[in-house]
């Protein structure tokens, strides 16, 4: 075909583009979702998945990480590096984000990576770094957050935005059937905070509980918040893994 | 008949005037959030100043604000010159004028109050993706019935990457940001993606809006604005043909260098970190085009500071995508992930390529929409000289930030251990963050140079017109 047929029918050009541009995003993506090896399944010893959904509280606390554009920061995902894995911990698997919506990998890192964040301060310290970074870190250049721990947590729509989960393939459970597959997935404990008909009473029990903010009389931002950091990158126990076992999947 | 009257030079000219708004707006933004990363007082403990929530405000101000409306106004400007005939409906183009203006006003305060989608640039939420939506389609059908109504036979290459430009986008647009929302009245939603899948959807689009809209498009206004300033046809019709198809072509696959070594599978990144080297030849092809339609009048890099940035431009355009396929390499991305690196190789391209080509077009369109001169060739000199230092000392300071703290994060000490915390590296990164500031200072001090000459440019004019007019009824009243 002469390219002067192209150049003289906008049809024709139109069309050709379209099958040109749409090629490559096709044969990188699509598989993506059909290959099973594209990500791992990850048991814990007694058979059940490692990687659960984030709890109502977790879910919140995510909601507020995104408001604020922690992502455009923060990594979370750590690279199979030594340096890497010796400042963070283990490298990220792709089951770990599974429940992601969206994904929070991020694409800089002007503070350090906080994949495996979860546990290794205390929740004090999580507190007072975000109200007042530089009392705990001196050179920091992390903005102050001090009105995550002013801001009453809103929680009134979680049942929704559990729902809206949901419906893109997030196990939230919305009925009995679901709830059974999620205890024999995820164990009982896990199944019930996943329990949307529970949310609310779930994420104040989880609040109540965990005492993030260190006030029990409030439920903050600053609770749920601290709630999604110190659950980031614990679910995966690596010491019962050999050593290696993960690399078969990249 | 006049050109003014034959073609719809209004919108054109409302584009154009918007441009300049958002170029300043964002800009002073883009410098005020490096200044925070020096100073982060400049937080002042005020949610809406946050980096975190003003960094979209930055980019979608100079991506969509600023190169967004350059683009409307230059492909409906070309569309009609080369196809020389009016713009196929008015109204429509005030339909996607308005739309376009709404999104971006309508999403900048959505970001400052805490709504993001929290995908880098694609940050707007649910309904403002339904009106970008509404106005691309728009867009397309006037830009596919102007050329359908043209009266040449062929359809001049510039509009060829506009096209595809307006395609991509649309494809881009509606894939990356499908999501379910929270509630009719709420503004949330969660992506229909998640983890690997999403991030490759991310970057796929994040890549690509680079890709069509910071270059395909861009191209586009080369296309037309070089040959057009130097006087001379373009340097080789047949490399455009080749460099077209394979630069759209191979651009699609190139996202996911994005995501060397994540959790993403490795066929994925190896397939993007190939392509990505692929493109430097379309990119290069490109570049020599444009660089080599001015063969024979070299002179006017001398003596006319329009060519002076177009040529400019098409220099960082060679210089970014060389460093960009580097940059996309598994060893190399090891170090460069994640470091300022990027973001100089980001603004190396969005500053010099996309920002000194829509300034070289603006100042050869400005004089042309209301038929004058510009007011002042010297302050065209200025703010080409402001921008380029400008420039240099960003990428430079981006450079010396990004490699310096790459090295430091992996280095090691005798005994093994890791040889700088990480806190170590931000406290070598504030020197840098400051001079970056001064090189953004720089180029936006340059653009207020450009939007007084415009803004003197058009007074200038109507005083011509009202002089003319003036002239026209003494005539009148005496004949």
């Amino acid at each position: 075909m002469r390219h002067e047929n192209i150049e003289t029918n906008v049809g024709l050009l139109v069309a050709l583009t379209l099958v040109v541009i749409s090629i490559g995003g096709l044969i990188e993506i699509v598989p993506l979702f059909f290959i099973d090896e594209t990500i791992e399944q990850v048991k814990t010893t007694d058979g059940k998945d490692a990687i659960r959904p984030f709890t109502p509280l977790e879910s919140r606390g995510r909601d507020i990480y995104i408001r604020e554009g922690c992502y455009l920061c923060h990594s979370q995902m750590i690279r199979p590096f030594r340096d890497e894995i010796l400042r963070y911990g283990h490298y990220s698997l792709a089951a770990e984000s599974q429940y992601d919506h969206p994904f929070q990998w991020g694409s800089k890192r002007t503070g350090p990576d906080l994949a495996r964040v979860g546990g290794k301060y205390s929740n004090e310290w999580h507190t007072q770094h975000m109200i007042a970074p530089r009392s705990v870190m001196p050179d920091s250049i992390m903005p102050n957050y001090p009105w995550l721990l002013e801001n009453d947590l809103k929680y009134n729509d979680i049942a929704g935005r559990l729902k809206s989960q949901r419906i893109v393939g997030v196990p939230y459970s919305l009925t009995d059937e679901e709830y059974e597959a999620n205890v024999e997935r995820f164990g009982k404990e896990a199944a019930d905070r996943l329990n949307i008909h529970a949310a609310e009473e779930n994420l104040m029990a989880q609040a109540e509980q965990g005492n993030y903010d260190g006030d029990r009389s409030r439920l903050t931002e600053m609770d749920a918040l601290v709630a999604y950091l110190q659950v980031l990158g614990t679910m995966v126990d690596f010491k019962q893994y050999d050593e290696g076992h993960f690399a078969e999947f990249r | 008949m006049a050109a003014g009257e034959q073609y719809n030079y209004d919108i054109v000219r409302k584009f154009s005037i918007m441009a300049l708004v958002w170029g300043v707006l964002g800009m002073t933004a883009g410098v005020y959030i490096a200044a925070e990363l020096a100073f982060p007082f400049m937080n002042f403990d005020i949610p809406e100043l946050t980096f975190g929530r003003l960094r979209p405000v930055h980019t979608t101000l100079v991506i969509f604000g600023f190169g967004g409306s350059a683009l409307f106004a230059t492909s409906y400007y070309i569309v009609q010159r080369t196809c020389q005939t009016r713009l196929s409906s008015a109204s429509l183009a005030n339909f996607t004028f308005w739309g376009w203006q709404s999104v971006i006003v309508l999403g900048v305060i959505s970001y400052v109050l805490g709504y993001s989608q929290g995908r880098e640039y694609a940050e707007f939420s649910w309904p403002l993706d339904l009106l970008i939506t509404v106005v691309w389609v728009a867009y397309l059908v006037i830009y596919v019935q102007t050329i359908r109504h043209r009266s040449q036979p062929h359809i001049y290459v510039a509009n060829w990457f506009f096209m595809a430009f307006i395609l991509a986008t649309a494809i881009l647009h509606v894939f990356n940001n499908l999501a379910v929302p929270v509630g009719l009245f709420s503004l949330s939603s969660y992506s229909a993606f998640s983890g690997v899948q999403d991030a490759m959807t991310q970057w796929w689009y994040g890549h690509n809006a680079v890709g069509f809209f910071l270059t395909a498009a861009f191209l586009g206004m080369m296309y037309y604005f070089v040959p057009k300033q130097a006087g001379r046809p373009v340097y080789s019709y047949r490399l455009s043909i080749i460099h077209f198809w394979a630069l759209v072509f191979l651009y699609m696959w190139a996202g996911a260098h994005h995501l060397h070594w994540t959790a993403l599978p490795d066929w994925t990144s190896t397939l993007a970190a190939t392509f990505s080297i692929l493109l430097l030849l379309p990119s290069w092809g490109g570049m020599i085009n444009g660089i080599m339609t001015l063969s024979g009048a070299w002179d006017k890099l001398r003596s006319d500071p329009v060519m002076m940035f177009l040529i400019t431009a098409l220099s960082f355009y060679g210089m970014s995508t060389f460093e960009g396929p580097l940059m996309a390499l598994k060893s190399v991305n090891a170090l460069s992930h994640y470091t300022d690196w990027t973001i100089g190789h980001v603004h190396s391209g969005a500053l010099g390529w996309v920002a000194m080509v829509s300034f070289g077009s603006m100042y050869h369109l400005i004089p042309r929409l209301y038929d004058t001169e510009m007011y002042s060739k010297k302050l065209m000199y200025v703010h080409f000289w402001l921008a380029s230092i400008g420039i240099v000392l960003y990428i430079t300071a981006m450079w010396v930030a990004g490699i310096g703290q790459g090295l430091m994060l992996r280095g090691f000490d005798e005994y093994g251990n890791l040889a700088y915390s990480f806190i170590e590296t931000v406290i070598f990164l504030k020197q840098p963050y400051i001079w970056r500031t001064i090189g953004g200072a720089f180029f936006l001090a340059g653009m207020l140079v450009m939007v007084y000459n415009v803004f003197a440019t058009i007074r200038q004019a109507k005083k011509e017109t009202a002089i003319l007019d003036a002239k026209i009824a003494a005539k009148l009243a005496n004949a």
